[in-house]
């Protein structure tokens, strides 16, 4: 987000500035080589089906992983999102299959359309739970999102009393129908679900870059009480983030479900974790202050394509999860030691000059 | 520099010793030597760089380049603690204490009297105390909550806790800012003891009447810079000022004559309560003509800052009503009151003034992205042309706006904090202590603009602990002692004299009784 203080660098700190320019690449050299290296050991890993397969993995956790950027540059978190994917699942399900049914003997069923609608403001009223517990009643918000991780999660095994939802084709009568295009569909040869991720990464990076509200999401978490003191309303900025981050969960719980034709409640446990792991990955600052959208899709298509890499190198799974720990602590390692060799060749030049 | 009477009296010395913050050079090749049994004093206006000169002694800061020599070896300070076990200890200027723990507690914090495995001797620790605040005649009793205690005594708790080290070094930052004129004099007499028993202490202060009296050797800063070291019974307080100003006079801008307006501000009966109990403000009422600097005097803990927060909205606990251009302001939060007509310039601009991670026009604009936006919209252009405008004007020194806001010095900081409120178009600016921590060039700047600013008619308050600086840019002088509004002076029959004795109203001993 942030231009490079050293850009005026002098003869002296030639290498410096090299090694500088090659830390802030991190994340596309860390892309770049997941990519070589597969293309290399994996077979059919170039394929287009593949790349189309990997892509539908990668874009789920691309979702959550934008919402949770903009949650963790105002300096907080947000743990409910996988929760929100399984309860939205949950409730388009049993909206597709059984409508809702009222007491006195009536069942109401909506179209396809009225559907989406519920199950996305379903998570953004989560969202906005999450909210207003850490904005009006003072909540840390690993807490509140761990509450609502929770509750959320009940909710969803309530609903079916742990079962699954199964085949969700929809009845031609109440326009429910067509229900797999969200998971299934292909528009000029690409997948509904990354359409819809580009349309909202780019809504996203607009926000971030050219709205006030934008701007102020990385004011709140650079410095909350500068923010306060400005007249930024500290409290509405953070209940968006965590509306946009419910929304974006609430979408991943639509598209899951499409692609199976089924919902399951325990889908989406440990997602948040993986959406962390992007965004951290993608340079966001867990202090708040830093990050971009697009540095943490790159960061969800570095682990999407580790992962699915190593699935198709034939790596147990075992191994997988050890791997993409120590990639995520390597990527934030290396995070701090840019800011530190930043912060030496800014002040060394300084005190030279004075 | 006079030849010092012994080289090897000399405990420790400074070699070449630099300190830079991102953006802010706040020591630039500094030599200091320390000696046994003498009172060296530190001076320089604010900012200069005497507190991080001295926390670099103390082990809070470690030196960017160059060497601290103690005892004639070369010594580097990981911590506080490091510097403590060499015997170097420091009264900070902000209080180091823990409010919710005792006077004895907070004495013996971290060196904790212990018997064996029966844990803390919190009797032995009191008696301890006690000892220590006996020979400061604080009236201060040992098992006392520090956070019930006033400023004042705070401080004399801080003089005891840095006694009870037996350092050989001991350095003072302002000790004396929120004490009585008899609790100086006892902190002199315990001075005194100190230097007959050998330890070499470092004195700072303000105040150059206490610095000719106490001290041995002086030291000048100015700008990060030693510009003069002297034997004080050589020097006289000219001496000193024209070490610590460069030339004779402060380059204040002049004070142009301007047509004062009708009443832009008033303020009835702002009151704060303390959360300790007692008032922070305590039912101030003044008033302010548009085009008029309304200066706002008092001591360390007087209530200036919480006054400014309480007009901006930013205690939810404070009560009082204010009134722009004749109209009463109910919005109670800040965002609505800047959209009001006010506007605060913070007194902690690293805390409250900037957000360090985005860049200077970032900041700039900030407060009043709204303007530039249609809808949800920020249109860009407008928003770069009012930004360039903004520097322009504050004569901003920013080689890109696109760099980080700290990559600039700590006077350029200021003038983006300024730029950020002036961007709102306010109406009643608030500015507190708006000199602080910036260099004389950007000072200047700033007087000039506020100059500027109320000739356009605008209505300024600012506040500050600077008596020249109140003496010379403001229309009123209004003073505050303890939260009260204690005085208000028109320019004309202000003097030094009367602001000092309005501004000690309150502050002395009979604080003890508040609970």
């Amino acid at each position: 987000m942030t231009a490079a203080t050293s850009s005026t660098s002098s003869p002296t700190s030639a290498n410096g500035s090299v090694l500088l320019t090659l830390m802030k690449l991190r994340t596309f050299i860390a892309l770049f080589a997941v990519i070589i290296f597969f293309a290399i050991f994996a077979p059919n890993f170039t394929s287009t089906a593949n790349m189309i397969l990997m892509s539908k993995h990668v874009a789920l956790n691309a979702f959550l992983a934008m919402g949770m950027t903009f949650v963790i540059i105002t300096g907080g978190i947000d743990l409910s999102v996988g929760s929100i994917v399984g309860l939205c699942g949950m409730v388009a399900g049993g909206l597709i299959l059984y409508g809702i049914e009222l007491p006195i003997g009536y069942t109401i069923y909506f179209n396809l359309f009225e559907i989406v609608l519920i199950t996305l403001s379903i998570g953004l009223l989560i969202g906005l739970i999450n909210g207003l517990l850490i904005t009006k009643l003072n909540v840390a918000p690993f807490i509140a999102t761990l509450g609502t991780l929770y509750i959320a999660r009940g909710l969803a095994l309530l609903s079916s009393d742990g079962q699954t939802f199964p085949n969700l084709v929809g009845r031609p009568e109440y326009a429910t129908t067509g229900f797999d295009s969200f998971g299934a569909g292909r528009i000029v040869g690409l997948p509904v679900s990354i359409w819809i991720l580009i349309a909202l990464a780019l809504l996203a990076a607009y926000v971030a870059r050219s709205t006030p509200i934008g701007r102020h999401i990385f004011a709140v978490g650079g410095n909350e009480r500068a923010a306060r003191m400005s007249g930024i309303r500290v409290d509405i900025v953070k209940i968006f983030v965590y509306m946009f981050s419910g929304l974006c969960a609430a979408i991943v719980g639509v598209i899951i479900s499409s692609e199976l034709m089924a919902a399951h409640p325990a889908t989406g446990e440990s997602f948040e974790l993986n959406a962390i792991a992007a965004a951290v990955l993608g340079g966001t600052s867990m202090s708040g202050g830093r990050g971009t959208i697009g540095g943490t899709i790159i960061g969800a298509f570095v682990i999407g394509i580790l992962s699915d890499g190593l699935v198709m190198m034939g790596v147990s799974s075992f191994w997988q999860m050890v791997i993409k720990g120590l990639v995520i602590i390597i990527a934030v390692v290396v995070d701090q030691a840019q800011r530190r060799l930043q912060q030496r060749v800014t002040l060394m030049q300084m005190a030279k000059a004075g | 520099m006079s030849r010092p009477p012994s080289s090897d009296n000399i405990i420790l010395r400074l070699d070449d010793v630099s300190k830079v913050y991102s953006g802010i050079v706040a020591v630039k090749r500094a030599n200091l030597e320390l000696r046994r049994g003498a009172v060296t004093v530190l001076v320089g206006e604010n900012g200069a760089g005497k507190s991080t000169l001295m926390k670099i002694i103390a082990g809070v800061e470690r030196p960017t380049i160059g060497t601290i020599i103690l005892d004639g070896e070369p010594v580097s300070f990981d911590s506080p603690a490091a510097a403590q076990a060499h015997g170097i200890g420091m009264i900070f200027q902000e209080l180091n204490l823990f409010a919710n723990m005792s006077v004895a507690e907070n004495i013996f914090a971290t060196r904790e009297i212990t018997r064996g495995l029966r844990g803390i001797d919190h009797e032995a620790q009191v008696e301890k105390a006690n000892a220590f605040l006996k020979r400061l005649d604080a009236g201060i009793d040992a098992k006392t909550m520090v956070e019930d205690l006033p400023i004042g005594q705070q401080q004399l708790v801080e003089i005891a806790k840095a006694m009870s080290l037996n350092a050989r070094i001991l350095i003072m930052d302002e000790p004396t800012s929120a004490l009585s004129a008899a609790e100086v004099e006892i902190l002199f007499k315990v001075i005194a003891e100190l230097k007959a028993q050998g330890v070499a202490i470092v004195y700072i202060s303000h105040r150059l009447e206490e610095l000719m009296r106490i001290g041995d050797y002086i030291t000048v800063l100015r700008d990060g810079q030693i510009t003069g070291q002297a034997v004080v019974r050589d020097i006289d307080t000219g001496w000193i000022v024209r070490s610590m100003i460069g030339s004779d006079a402060k380059d204040f801008a002049k004070s142009v004559n301007h047509a004062v307006g009708q009443e832009m501000f008033r303020a009835e009966d702002i009151t704060l309560p303390r959360p300790t109990g007692g008032l922070a403000v305590d039912r101030v009422s003044l008033s302010v003509k548009a085009g008029e600097i309304l200066g706002i005097y008092g001591l360390m803990g007087a209530g200036r800052s919480e006054f400014f927060e309480c007009v901006i909205g930013r205690h939810v606990h404070s009560t009082g009503r204010i009134f722009i251009d004749g109209e009463e302001v109910r919005a109670r939060n800040v965002t609505r009151r800047i959209r009001k007509g006010l506007a605060l310039i913070p007194e902690d601009r690293q805390r409250e003034g900037l957000v360090q991670v985005l860049s200077i026009a970032s900041n700039l604009s900030l407060a009043s992205l709204n303007r530039f936006a249609r809808f949800f919209h920020i249109n860009a252009a407008a928003e770069k042309a009012a930004i360039r405008d903004a520097i322009k004007d504050l004569s901003i020194k920013a080689p890109n706006p696109d760099f980080e806001v700290t990559s600039m010095s700590g006077g350029n900081q200021q003038k983006v904090v300024i730029g950020k409120a002036l961007m709102t178009k306010p109406k009643v600016l608030l500015m507190d202590e708006p000199s602080r921590g910036i260099d004389v060039g950007a000072k200047a700047d700033v007087f000039r603009t506020m100059r500027r600013l109320a000739a356009n008619g605008l209505a300024i308050l600012f506040s500050t602990s600077d008596l020249e600086e109140v003496m010379a840019l403001s229309d009123r002088i209004a003073v505050l002692s303890n939260g009260q509004l204690v005085a208000v002076f028109n320019r004309s029959e202000a003097t030094e004299d009367a602001i000092i004795a309005a501004s000690a109203k309150g502050h002395g001993h009979q604080g003890k009784l508040a609970s």
